[in-house]
């Protein structure tokens, strides 16, 4: 169920011009550096103006516009938490501790159970399953484990802070805002609960996600995307989203 | 006198109080028609006042789920600071834990201020905090265990209380946004302070958890729920029930989550 596709063999450059190791840190430590992602990822394929299509392969999936492709956006990111947790249940026994594989356990329920209720609220209009690529991961090494695991959560918790402006429809759309609330605080536990396995005598939850004025930290789908690209082996077109 | 007793009071003479908080705007606002009778409960006026200014008087909506938001600061703020003044409330290991969260909580109380007032509205003013809830936590600062357990009670009220505000602060995008942020930091401390104890990090059906007194229950109500935006989540996933209710955190009705902060204001 979980496709193994090595980088080069990705067409569209857009997800790998970002997805190395190397950049995903730079990401995640400098402030500075989201914008000049942004900068990266859209000089490299994805302008923002509507007028420009961005060189798509006819397998990109399209997460569409509106509310529709916001809730799409987040089935893209549930689809890929599933499927890690998923992973590491099936493969990481030797690697890890009964209780990190009791946590590992929940958090495959938690997010699958995430995806299925977007996919069931979506719908006719929901994207199809997307192909993951955990080529970078080694799932008997608990290190790898604990870590991928902490970027997916801190991640999923940036993800939603930044995505619940974005809702349109004051509607339909206040339920699906409440629902990102609703998930948003999970994905925070689970990021507090991997951040805690991985340094436990610090009771660490996060600190270097939290600012200065006690905010996490909140990313725009282009910056997500640019962030989780490296894991996801399908192209995916965001460029239809609410910004 | 605790807010929790003058709401009781007033229901003496109101016994529709509660459902007025349903529309709070018109709670507060009618809140000058119970004048007399409020004065013959003998219920400070003071208390009165800061009720009135953080949920009745304000023009914006905004600024009125602000104001909420920052007496729910005030307290956890205050509680995190008594704590670490107090020798004996937080065992040495999770000191430097309990001095981030009390930065975090002090920062959010600056933060909403601070939006408050640009938003042209006058932020509440910080209650006087009780912890022992008038002598039901006596060992409130001189026994982590109960410390922690007070402390889980915050921070799992914090989570639900935001949530349910969202809705009205969708006029400011940027309001919302920094919502949702305190509103997942609460939610790291959360899981923390739950895993210290003992507990899994998330909320099975509406279980408060071992060590948790009885009076904190309130704040799990609700929590057991499976439907959602009217998905039968388990029949969807093949999740079982109670991890279905762990993966979504629950919001908390207002007029709860004042009846719980209320047993803490002096």
């Amino acid at each position: 169920m979980r496709e193994q596709t090595k980088p080069e063999e990705r067409e569209g450059g857009l997800m790998k011009s970002l997805g190395g190791p190397m950049q995903r840190r730079t990401f995640f430590r400098y402030a500075g550096a989201t914008a000049a992602a942004t900068t990266l990822l859209l000089t490299t394929s994805c302008d923002e103006d509507d007028e420009v299509t961005p060189p798509m392969n006819d397998k990109a999936v399209d997460l569409g516009s509106g509310d529709i492709g916001i809730l799409n956006y987040a089935y893209a990111l549930e689809q890929l938490e599933a499927a890690f947790y998923t992973a590491v249940v099936a493969e990481s026994a030797s690697a890890l501790s009964a209780d990190e594989m009791m946590v590992m356990q929940d958090l495959m329920a938690h997010e699958v159970a995430h995806r299925e209720f977007f996919k069931a609220a979506l719908g006719n209009k929901a994207i199809p399953d997307l192909e993951v690529d955990f080529s970078s991961i080694n799932f008997k090494d608990k290190n790898s484990v604990l870590q991928t695991a902490k970027t997916f959560e801190d991640l999923g918790v940036a993800a939603y802070n930044g995505a619940g402006k974005l809702f349109t429809d004051t509607g339909a759309g206040l339920t699906y805002l409440l629902m990102g609330g609703k998930i948003v605080s999970v994905e925070a536990r689970h990021a507090a609960a991997i951040h805690d396995l991985i340094s436990e005598n610090a009771r660490a939850y996060g600190a270097e996600m939290v600012d200065a004025n006690g905010l996490d930290r909140a990313m725009s789908p282009t910056e997500v995307l640019g962030a989780a690209g490296a894991f996801i082996a399908t192209e995916i077109n965001f460029s239809n989203l609410p910004k | 006198m605790n807010i929790f007793r003058i709401i009781q009071e007033i229901e003496k003479v109101d016994g529709e109080v509660y459902d007025r908080f349903a529309s709070r705007r018109q709670a507060f606002s009618s809140l000058g028609s119970f004048g007399k009778k409020v004065a013959l409960a003998a219920v400070p006026i003071a208390m009165g006042t800061m009720f009135k200014k953080a949920y009745g008087q304000s023009t914006s909506g905004i600024a009125d789920v602000l104001n909420y938001a920052l007496t729910l600061e005030y307290l956890e703020a205050d509680f995190y600071m008594q704590g670490l003044a107090a020798s004996g409330a937080i065992a040495s290991e999770n000191m430097a834990f309990f001095e981030d969260v009390r930065d975090h909580e002090v920062a959010h109380v600056a933060f909403l201020k601070t939006a408050i007032t640009s938003l042209g509205a006058t932020p509440v003013d910080k209650p006087t905090f009780d912890f022992s809830a008038g002598g039901a936590f006596p060992d409130w600062n001189s026994n982590p265990a109960t410390y922690l357990a007070l402390s889980q009670a915050f921070e799992d009220t914090g989570v639900r209380a935001y949530k349910g505000q969202a809705a009205n602060l969708v006029a400011s995008n940027e309001v919302l946004t920094a919502a949702l942020q305190i509103h997942a930091v609460e939610a790291r401390h959360a899981a923390i302070v739950r895993r210290i104890r003992g507990l899994k990090g998330w909320i099975t059906n509406d279980e408060r958890g071992a060590g948790m007194p009885a009076p904190t229950q309130a704040i799990y109500d609700g929590e057991a729920e499976t439907m959602q935006a009217g998905v039968d989540v388990p029949a969807v996933s093949g999740v079982a029930a109670a991890s279905v209710t762990e993966a979504f955190d629950e919001p908390l009705p207002m007029e709860t989550v004042l009846n719980v902060a209320s047993l803490f204001i002096a």
